[in-house]
């Protein structure tokens, strides 16, 4: 595939290191600013809305999003009406499904909103879910989360907790249309073990923007896989930490933007615990004029968190002219005793040369590019370990190609 | 008796926003069991010629006709001319991530031969042709084109000729960038396919050495777009000795 690499190979324990910031149009690499972490974010962490300034579109954490589709989302215009979205929760025996006020104390405590939409999600809601898997049970069936847009707007905030040494996996599946803004936690007690897969299916015109925030328990394991289809925006900030030595993380997360869709997926690892891990592998197809999608992978490794072992990575293989990529990995690193720190982000053509040759040993122009996308997407899609959210994520990616054929 | 006739093929290309043909009438007929080595000076039009056929997009013809067993083959798209049974082995194949070699040989074939091929004789046959090109086989498992060496690369490109056993193949400087040792396998590979009579061969070369180990029944000079002489292998040895001089001189190639 044409690559444009824009970051070398892994590069081991190399604090700040070479620029390691693209972002590329229609397969374009341009070198952009680099910034830092800590210093990048226009205020401090707050669950009140009103330690944010409303953005304007140039803060660093603003700069790729399109706020004049946010529906209001980011300036308190937005408020909460009655059809926003239907939530309906199914659980395996053993696992306690609950609705509570605001003033729960198990709301909040894996992290706290670092932007503006994100506190007023956490300002604005009313009710939170709280689902509880009690320690050491180990689940065989998934807990299902089915979030169905009504088309009005809504404010969310939900807890999935588990105890120690206890396994379990989730699915948190957005369809239909809606505004939503949320917060998800995630609590790991020590030895858990928790798969949670976000699917954001939602139709044309919704608006989906997330903080996803995860409390990784000492010796636990923690595997998000982001699956973003729909949606007009989609903006998802997946955040880990780690509550104690041993932790794991793994991200990965498979997106398929089509004209004029806005997918954004900032992600941020905060290493600040000694010996744990992390992996990140986000992979994105994107065709259609206007479609765009933008990762941006920070990865903080704290001067305390020797034995530190990262990696991440963001592949982008864009189908068609008119698309743009926007993908920033940034690492972090405080101390030299770690086992190993890396990242990596490229962005690849379909290009018509690819297509000749493919085609050129018989292989017709549609079958071409679904040879080409499944391959690209397969071993993400692996990942996923639900049988039927695999079948599903096939299904849509076919469709997709379908569609961009037609 | 599978024929490949091309008649008076004038072929332009957009470059630097302006049209410059760079085939200028070319006539030749291949037929089934032949050998034809096409050789001539870089800049010649040779691969213009092996791309066109194939249908490359980059090529307008202008005019002139190409036929396989009569049908219109500038009328096909690529997929359909492949499917026609030509096969182009290309100089310089592309990298496409995420498709493992396997997966691409197995959809080729089912493409070209109109039916998928039976898992378990198929997966000898793979198995047995990656052998005969001293192929590891871990290689199926890799990447189309991706990280492969040259040698790799027009391995790979002789495993798919074999595999997918065309009417005519044209070998576009496939001997270009490799030792003695791969040209000998890759050569190897081609006369196994040549031997079943069932192919008829372009060989593009810009080299006498490959016409060392692949014997043509004819040569032709290809010089600024059309072929300048057309003899038999003696022609090549003349070449050997004498070089392009002749037939490039006045500036006429491009």
């Amino acid at each position: 595939m044409a690559e444009a690499q824009n970051s070398p190979t892994p590069n081991s324990a190399r604090a700040g290191g070479p620029p390691p910031v693209g972002s590329t149009t229609a397969g374009q690499i341009a070198v952009a600013a680099e910034s830092t972490v800590a210093t990048r974010m226009s205020a401090p962490p707050s669950f009140d809305v009103a330690d944010f300034p409303v953005p304007h579109g140039r803060e660093e954490e603003w700069r790729f999003t399109p706020l004049e589709r946010l529906r209001g989302l980011h300036d308190g215009t937005a408020t909460a009406t009655g059809d926003g979205v239907r939530v309906d929760v199914q659980a395996p025996e053993g696992v306690t499904v609950e609705t509570v006020g605001r003033d729960d104390a198990r709301i909040g405590r894996a992290g706290t909103p670092v932007d503006r939409v994100a506190a007023q999600a956490y300002s604005a809601f009313e009710k939170a879910g709280v689902i509880t898997v009690p320690r050491e049970t180990v689940l065989t069936e998934p807990v299902r989360i089915a979030v169905h847009g009504e088309g009005g707007t809504a404010f969310a905030h939900q807890v999935i907790e588990l105890g120690a040494f206890a396994e379990a996996v989730v699915v948190l599946d957005h369809t239909g249309d809606a505004v939503l803004a949320a917060n998800v936690d995630y609590v790991l007690g020590d030895g858990a073990r928790l798969t949670v897969v976000s699917v954001q299916d939602w139709d044309d015109k919704a608006v989906h923007v997330a903080q996803h925030n995860a409390l990784v328990g000492r010796d636990a394991s923690f595997k998000s896989v982001v699956v973003t289809f729909g949606g007009d925006v989609v903006r998802l900030h997946p955040r880990v930490t780690y509550a104690g030595p041993g932790g794991e993380a793994e991200l990965f997360g498979l997106y398929f933007t089509d004209a004029g869709q806005h997918q954004e997926h900032r992600l941020l690892v905060d290493h600040n615990t000694p010996h744990c891990r992390s992996n990140v592998v986000y992979k994105g197809a994107l065709q259609g004029e206007q479609a765009h999608a933008v990762w941006i992978g920070d990865v903080l490794i704290e001067a305390r968190a020797e034995g530190t072992e990262t990696y991440e990575m963001n592949r982008n293989l864009v189908l068609t002219d008119g698309a743009r990529v926007d993908s920033v990995p940034n690492l972090e690193i405080e101390t030299g005793e770690i086992v190993g720190a890396g990242h990596a982000s490229t962005t690849g053509r379909f290009d018509d040369e690819q297509l000749f040759y493919l085609m050129a040993r018989g292989i017709p122009r549609h079958e071409a590019r679904r040879l080409v996308v499944r391959g690209f997407f397969a071993e993400l899609v692996q990942q996923i370990g639900v049988a039927d959210i695999e079948e599903r994520l096939i299904a849509r990616i076919e469709q997709e190609l379908e569609a961009s054929v037609a | 008796m599978a024929t490949l006739e091309i008649r008076d093929l004038h072929v332009t290309v957009e470059a630097d926003n302006a049209t410059k043909e760079i085939l200028k009438g070319v006539d030749l007929t291949v037929k089934q069991g032949e050998t034809h080595a096409i050789m001539g000076p870089n800049g010649s039009g040779k691969s213009t010629l092996a791309y066109s056929l194939a249908g490359h997009p980059k090529y307008t013809i202008t005019s002139g006709t190409v036929t396989l067993d009569g049908e219109d083959v500038l009328e096909m798209s690529v997929d359909e001319r492949a499917r026609a049974g030509l096969f182009l082995a290309m100089q310089y194949p592309v990298e496409v991530s995420g498709v493992s070699v396997s997966n691409f040989l197995r959809t080729s074939a089912t493409a070209v031969r109109g039916e998928a091929p039976k898992l378990r004789t198929w997966v000898k046959e793979v198995k047995e042709a990656m052998e005969r090109l001293n192929m590891d086989p871990s290689f199926a498992e890799r990447n189309v084109n991706e990280g492969f060496s040259g040698g790799e690369k027009k391995r790979h490109e002789i495993l798919q000729l074999e595999l997918l056993r065309p009417k005519v193949a044209i070998l576009d400087e496939t001997d270009s960038g490799l030792d003695v040792d791969a040209l000998r396998v890759v050569s190897e590979g081609v006369n196994r396919v040549r031997e079943t009579g069932e192919v008829g061969t372009l060989l593009i070369t810009h080299y006498t050495r490959i016409l060392r180990y692949i014997k043509p029944d004819h040569v032709h000079v290809f010089a600024a777009g059309r072929i300048a002489e057309s003899g038999g292998p003696e022609l090549a040895d003349k070449l050997e000795a004498e070089g392009y001089e002749a037939y490039t001189k006045g500036g006429a190639s491009a």
